[in-house]
């Protein structure tokens, strides 16, 4: 797996990839979808999946904001051969985590909250 | 306390395991005491959770409480264990009837029949729906054994062609309930077919949320193809107030389902899956 960005965010991330089945883990920049350190296994595009990423949770987050649903603590797109599974970190951040389908996918959640509180 | 309702409250205390709780929670609905009856149908699930009756006797005290989505869920269920309930079969017809897909009352009615084909109600239920009679449907009534009682439908005489005209938007999600305010079918592009939505004030967003949903499709199917991970399959998000679940009935379409924190995230998720379902049906009837 290659890894990018300083030890703070790498300690933040090695929380998610820790996890059997979870392929990668970028934390991304919110408003412009850019990544700010990734944990990827090869093959992962991490700029262009951290861009639709960002944009998704974008979509969603207004969604849920006019739904009166308040803010989003957590996303989850499910696709036949895997997972990409969102939360925020504060204002500015999104941590993402690629998963394998058989992924556990209630602990990745938590492993992306504890990311999340402890992301720079 | 009325006589029966002490004497089998006293067998099941008696003998917590006896399947006597059927009986009691069965006397109690029909007394309308329908939180008494829950109760008991609810102690008799635990103790009997594969019982199909059990789920039947609950599913008819939900849907007097008018909770079509739950009773929904616990017929499917009693069918699951028991594919030849024709109490279960009438109960669905029942859902399906009130809230206007004949399509699915006429289907299920008819396995019901092949299974009692001697079963009156189920007759009378075919002539309602085919407009053949002015009345309500047998409403979810009891197996044999019970008393028959007064179902949900007989509260309202209804009629086949008031349903439809009154309730569009719950023709396409038949069977289950919001239809109106936690469910909204959209076009690739955004335009609504059915459903609505509504904050918690009851404030209506609807063309708001589809406004912010279109495109989410197409986004959605780009990252899974990116990710070498195939088509996608939902997208369900956990917010402070509710969760919200988008799924993909066909190519073309996109239903939202939103609900409150006390729907876990999980099943929130198989309850779009199934309205996804319904909408992909009503969408194909629609060509």
């Amino acid at each position: 797996m290659s890894a990018a960005g300083g030890p703070a965010f790498g300690r933040a991330l090695d929380v998610v990839t820790r996890v059997r089945g979870v392929r990668g883990a970028m934390l991304v920049a919110r408003a412009d979808g850019l990544v700010v350190a990734e944990q990827l296994m090869e093959g992962i595009k991490g700029g262009a999946v951290a861009a639709l990423a960002a944009s998704l949770a974008g979509r969603l987050q207004r969604t849920m904001v006019t739904a009166g649903l308040g803010p989003s603590q957590f996303w989850h797109l499910q696709c036949d051969q895997g997972a990409l599974l969102v939360v925020p970190a504060g204002d500015s951040l999104l941590v993402v985590a690629v998963t394998d389908p058989e992924v556990n996918v209630g602990l990745v959640r938590l492993e992306l909250l504890r990311a999340a509180e402890a992301a720079p | 306390m009325s006589d029966d309702v002490k004497a089998l409250s006293t067998e099941l205390a008696r003998d917590p395991q006896s399947l006597v709780f059927l009986r009691l929670g069965e006397v109690l609905r029909q007394k309308r005491q329908f939180d008494a009856a829950a109760r008991i149908a609810l102690h008799g699930l635990e103790r009997h959770p594969h019982l199909a009756d059990a789920h039947d006797l609950y599913a008819r005290i939900l849907a007097d409480r008018h909770n079509y989505e739950q009773a929904f869920d616990e017929w499917d269920m009693t069918l699951r264990i028991a594919p030849q309930h024709t109490g279960a079969l009438k109960g669905l017809a029942f859902l399906y009837f009130k809230v206007g897909d004949l399509a699915q009352a006429e289907s299920h009615l008819q396995t019901a029949s092949h299974i009692a084909p001697d079963d009156p109600s189920i007759a009378q239920a075919f002539a309602v729906i085919r407009g053949e009679s002015g009345v309500a449907p047998p409403g979810p009534e009891p197996e044999g054994g019970y008393e028959a009682a007064p179902g949900p439908g007989a509260e309202a005489p209804l009629e086949p062609a008031r349903i439809a005209s009154q309730l569009p938007d719950e023709r396409i999600f038949a069977g289950l309930e919001g239809a109106q305010e936690g469910l909204l079918l959209l076009d690739a592009a955004g335009l609504v077919l059915g459903g609505a939505l509504k904050t918690p004030d009851g404030v209506d967003v609807t063309d708001t949320v589809a406004a912010y949903l279109a495109g989410v499709s197409q986004e959605a199917a780009r990252t899974a193809r990116l990710l070498g991970m195939g088509g996608w399959r939902g997208l369900s998000a956990e917010g402070q107030g509710g969760h919200v679940y988008v799924a993909q009935p066909t190519s073309e379409s996109m239903l939202l389902m939103v609900r409150d924190r006390s729907v876990p995230l999980g099943r929130l998720g198989m309850l779009a899956q199934r309205a996804a379902q319904v909408a992909r049906s009503w969408l194909e009837r629609q060509r």
